[in-house]
């Protein structure tokens, strides 16, 4: 169970990014993030795992909370949390392998990583993983040689190998084209499915959000506007979201 | 979103300045500022005294040609000469019984006629010469007194033989009248048997291989150090370092105890090592079996994942084992010091011409030997003071406001008594400032009542930015150092290590660590962070991070910078003899000082040579690994 209790980021600059927000997210849950671009979903999504120190408010999982944690105990917590991210994210000089095995790091010995070794079975499991999401064959060569559906798979190949309990995903789809898009989700739908796994994802298309999720919440300018099942926005709801003039489309 | 009104703002006022005619303001504005240059020019060559009359002059073209001259004839090779030496009578002032006779010569060799055989001193006379080597030059110069091998001469004329070995030539007689015999003397050269170089050219050559390797050495040295210097100075990395002020106070405690735990205990170390130090046998088998204690032992005391917390004894056994594998390391690394000293010197009295092997593994053993203690300080001050941040850190989270709050006062205080204690200690060294008043109690009380004024308006759980008060100590540092040319590093090496190379290599080294650290922290500053932000979201540490986020983003620039940096070493190399750093440069030096253009010249083209092969070779590996 995750507990987001009146969350507030203000940015240095005093740009109040998220404003007292507050939901709860059941384990095994697929919660779709909605709302405009800048409204606050990223910070919200990394609130969560602390990427960014939230300013005010309590974040509770499984009672324990992320927002008190010193470091040592965020490295525990961080890494039962997978992250996927709209740019993959992967450091594109380095093998696939190598990119998959990162998730790895919370849990292996910092002295170890410095002469780039990891335990067998963890290579194993890596390969694995990539097997999950159809690319095994790809592992030895660059990230960068890699088309974008191919470098979100390692994403989320790197986020499955951490063995979280929830996944963070910031707009996963948002650079690829549709029949893409749906390969991704359907990965994702999948890992929540057999796996249990939480899913916060962040997402622009409402096709979406109706295909995939659970539930939804939806920001706008950093407060909360909506949170309920995805048939529930109406025409209505959809404008207090968006906005007065926004159309739908797709 | 808010910056697209601004953006659109300034476009439309670029539009409309497009769009108005020029105004006469501006054209006044045009002229004045063509006018402020002028001035400022003007001022320059009046400074830099710009001045052409010189050139014009005679006697500067004179030499100005003749130092192009030798500079365009390097000497490099050379023929062996054969001499032949003709001396024939001559009077200056004639005697008062009319033109003396003089002795015919001997028409056998070569001979020189002069005629007439007696002349007042700035008159012509006309030398004749025959049975020369045909095609030869030399000079033709008046020898004074009356001995015909003095090697006084003066005078000259150059003298060019034809096909069959005559010439004529036209000689003005100096002003040395004398009553007695004095001689005109013809010395032509020739070339015999094939060029050779000459031992300008042998010294160019030896001094212009000290010159590379000394730039090798520094940029490698510099390379090596520059790198951890370059994360330490990225804003990027340090801005998220934030520690607890009873964290950093004790670090800043731990660094002297563990520097001096750690030097004592490596040196007893080095005494337990000393009594076996010079047998080879077991040097031989230390360096073998120690390795593998140390396998078995990190990997049993670092054990490479863990999911749950281990208990408490467990721990205290690894650390034990730690301290032990530490030690046990430190033993084996005198071992191999001393292995390489021993064998060194073995290979250097019985490997011949390849003894430098052996002198590389006898100076890289003392190397070795010498900076293991300091390893060891180091090692140990950075450990325990980890050790104690973390301790800080725990009891700023568990401790109650208050209790946190004393507890800063506390270790505070004593941090700042420390630091300044040891900063007063290094003004006393330095200065040679004795009063204690001075040098010892009176930083450590500033010190205590910052470090308490620190803790006193700190809130007790606030975190401080630690990482930037490193980052811009280290910005300052390197910015101040990059300041001072190598060529006054030079100096300083000069005398801390006698004039030669390796004074060179120190200075060089040193400046290519301030200013490849200052580009490599720009790298590290404009990589992407979003590979950063995924590796930070594994749970990674900031170690882990670095390995695996930043490593792979900035290889490419560091290879491309230590390249440049190599192009600069190599370049600065070849002057940094002038202040005695070793290298061509000081042969270049003395020769021009010696007015011995033709050696110099040599030297500047070997300088050419290697600076324009070691750019295209750059240039290529830079093209084919970038």
């Amino acid at each position: 169970m995750l507990q987001i209790r009146n969350l507030t980021k203000i940015y240095d600059g005093g740009v109040k990014a998220l404003d007292n927000v507050s939901f709860d997210v059941p384990d095994g849950q697929f919660l779709a993030v909605i709302g405009l671009s800048g409204s606050g979903k990223s910070t919200l999504l990394r609130c969560i795992n602390r990427l960014i120190e939230p300013t005010d408010g309590q974040i509770l999982w499984n009672g324990e909370d992320i927002t008190k944690a010193s470091p040592e105990e965020m490295r525990r917590i961080r890494r039962k949390i997978g992250m996927v991210f709209q740019h993959f994210n992967l450091v594109h000089r380095s093998k696939v392998i190598t990119n998959v095995l990162a998730g790895r790091l919370g849990y292996i010995n910092p002295a170890w990583s410095l002469v780039n070794r990891f335990p067998k079975q963890d290579i194993e499991k890596a390969i694995q993983r990539l097997e999950r999401v159809g690319i095994a064959d790809k592992a030895n060569i660059r990230a960068d040689e890699l088309s974008g559906g191919q470098q979100q798979r390692v994403g989320i190949a790197r986020a499955l190998m951490q063995d979280p309990q929830m996944i963070l995903a910031d707009e996963p789809v948002a650079s690829l084209d549709p029949v893409l898009a749906h390969s991704i989700m359907k990965h994702l739908e999948d890992i929540n499915d057999k796996d249990g796994v939480t899913v916060l994802c962040s997402l622009h298309f409402l096709d979406l959000v109706h295909r995939y999720a659970d539930r939804v919440v939806a920001l706008n300018a950093g407060t909360l506007v909506f949170e309920g099942l995805p048939r529930e926005i109406d025409d209505k709801k959809f404008k207090d979201i968006y906005g007065r003039d926004a159309e739908r489309v797709g | 979103m808010a910056a697209m009104p601004s953006g659109l703002g300034e476009r439309n006022m670029n539009d409309n300045k497009a769009n108005k005619k020029a105004s006469p303001w501006k054209s006044i504005q045009l002229g004045l500022a063509i006018l402020a240059g002028l001035v400022i020019y003007a001022y320059g060559f009046q400074i830099t005294k710009v001045d052409l009359e010189d050139l014009r002059s005679e006697r500067r073209q004179e030499s100005l040609a003749r130092v192009m001259r030798a500079l365009a004839k390097p000497e490099i090779l050379a023929y062996d000469q054969q001499e032949e030496v003709i001396n024939s009578p001559v009077y200056v002032t004639c005697p008062a019984g009319g033109a003396p006779i003089v002795e015919q010569p001997d028409k056998s060799g070569a001979f020189i006629v002069v005629t007439p055989t007696c002349a007042n001193p700035g008159e012509v006379v006309q030398v004749e010469g025959f049975n020369f080597a045909p095609n030869t030059t030399g000079p033709l110069r008046f020898v004074p007194g009356s001995d015909p091998s003095n090697i006084v001469q003066l005078g000259r004329a150059n003298i060019q033989t034809d096909a069959s070995g005559h010439f004529v030539v036209d000689f003005t007689l100096p002003k040395r009248p004398s009553e007695d015999v004095q001689y005109i003397r013809a010395t032509l050269r020739q070339n015999v048997g094939v060029p050779h170089l000459t031992k300008t050219a042998h010294d160019t050559w030896d001094k212009i291989i000290e010159t590379v390797f000394l730039a090798l050495l520094a940029t490698t040295f510099g390379t090596f150090l520059a790198i951890p210097l370059s994360f330490i100075a990225a804003r990027n990395l340090m801005k998220p370092v934030r520690s607890p002020l009873a964290s950093i106070a004790l670090s800043i405690v731990g660094w002297p105890i563990g520097i001096v735990l750690g030097y004592v205990v490596v040196r007893w170390v080095e005494g337990l090592s000393a009594p076996l130090a010079e047998n080879i046998p077991v040097n031989l088998l230390s360096i073998v079996v120690i390795p593998v204690i140390l396998w078995l032992g990190i990997r049993w005391a670092l054990p490479q994942e863990e999911t749950t917390k281990p208990g408490g004894f467990l721990q205290t056994a690894r650390f034990a084992a730690m301290f032990l594998i530490i030690l046990i390391g430190f033993y084996g690394l005198f071992q191999l010091a001393n292995l390489s000293k021993n064998l060194g010197l073995i290979g250097a009295n019985s490997l011949g011409s390849l003894s430098f092997l052996g002198n590389f593994f006898f100076q890289a053993g003392d190397i070795v030997s010498i900076i293991t203690p300091a390893l060891g300080g180091l090692a140990a001050g950075a450990t325990i003071s980890s050790f104690l941040g973390k301790i800080g850190q725990r009891s700023t989270e568990k401790l109650s406001a208050a209790g946190v709050k004393t507890f800063n006062i506390i270790f505070s205080t004593l941090a700042g008594a420390t630091a300044f204690g040891l900063i007063g200690q290094l003004v006393k060294w330095l200065y040679l400032v004795t009063n204690p008043v001075y040098v010892l109690w009176g930083p450590i009380l500033t010190g205590a009542l910052l470090g308490l004024a620190l803790a006193l308006f700190t809130k007790a759980k606030d975190t401080l930015p630690t990482g930037m008060v490193i980052y811009y100590v280290t910005r300052t540092f390197l910015n101040g150092l990059r300041s001072i040319e190598a060529l006054v590093m030079a100096i300083v090496f000069v005398i801390a290590v006698g004039i030669g190379p390796f004074a060179g290599v120190m200075a060089l080294g040193l400046h290519t660590i301030v200013s490849l650290a200052k580009l490599y922290s720009e790298q590290v500053e404009s990589i992407m962070a979003g590979p950063l932000e995924a590796i930070q979201a594994t749970g990674a540490n900031r170690l882990q991070t670095i390995v695996y986020a930043v490593i792979p983003q900035i290889i490419p620039p560091y290879i491309s910078y230590t390249m440049y940096r190599w192009d600069i070493n190599v370049r600065m190399s070849t002057i940094i003899g002038f202040v005695g750093g070793g290298g061509i440069g000081f042969l270049l030096q003395q020769n021009i000082n010696l007015l011995n253009y033709r050696a110099a010249s040599a030297q500047m083209f070997a300088i050419a040579i290697v600076v324009a092969s070691m750019d295209y070779i750059s240039s290529v590996l830079r093209e084919k690994y970038v």
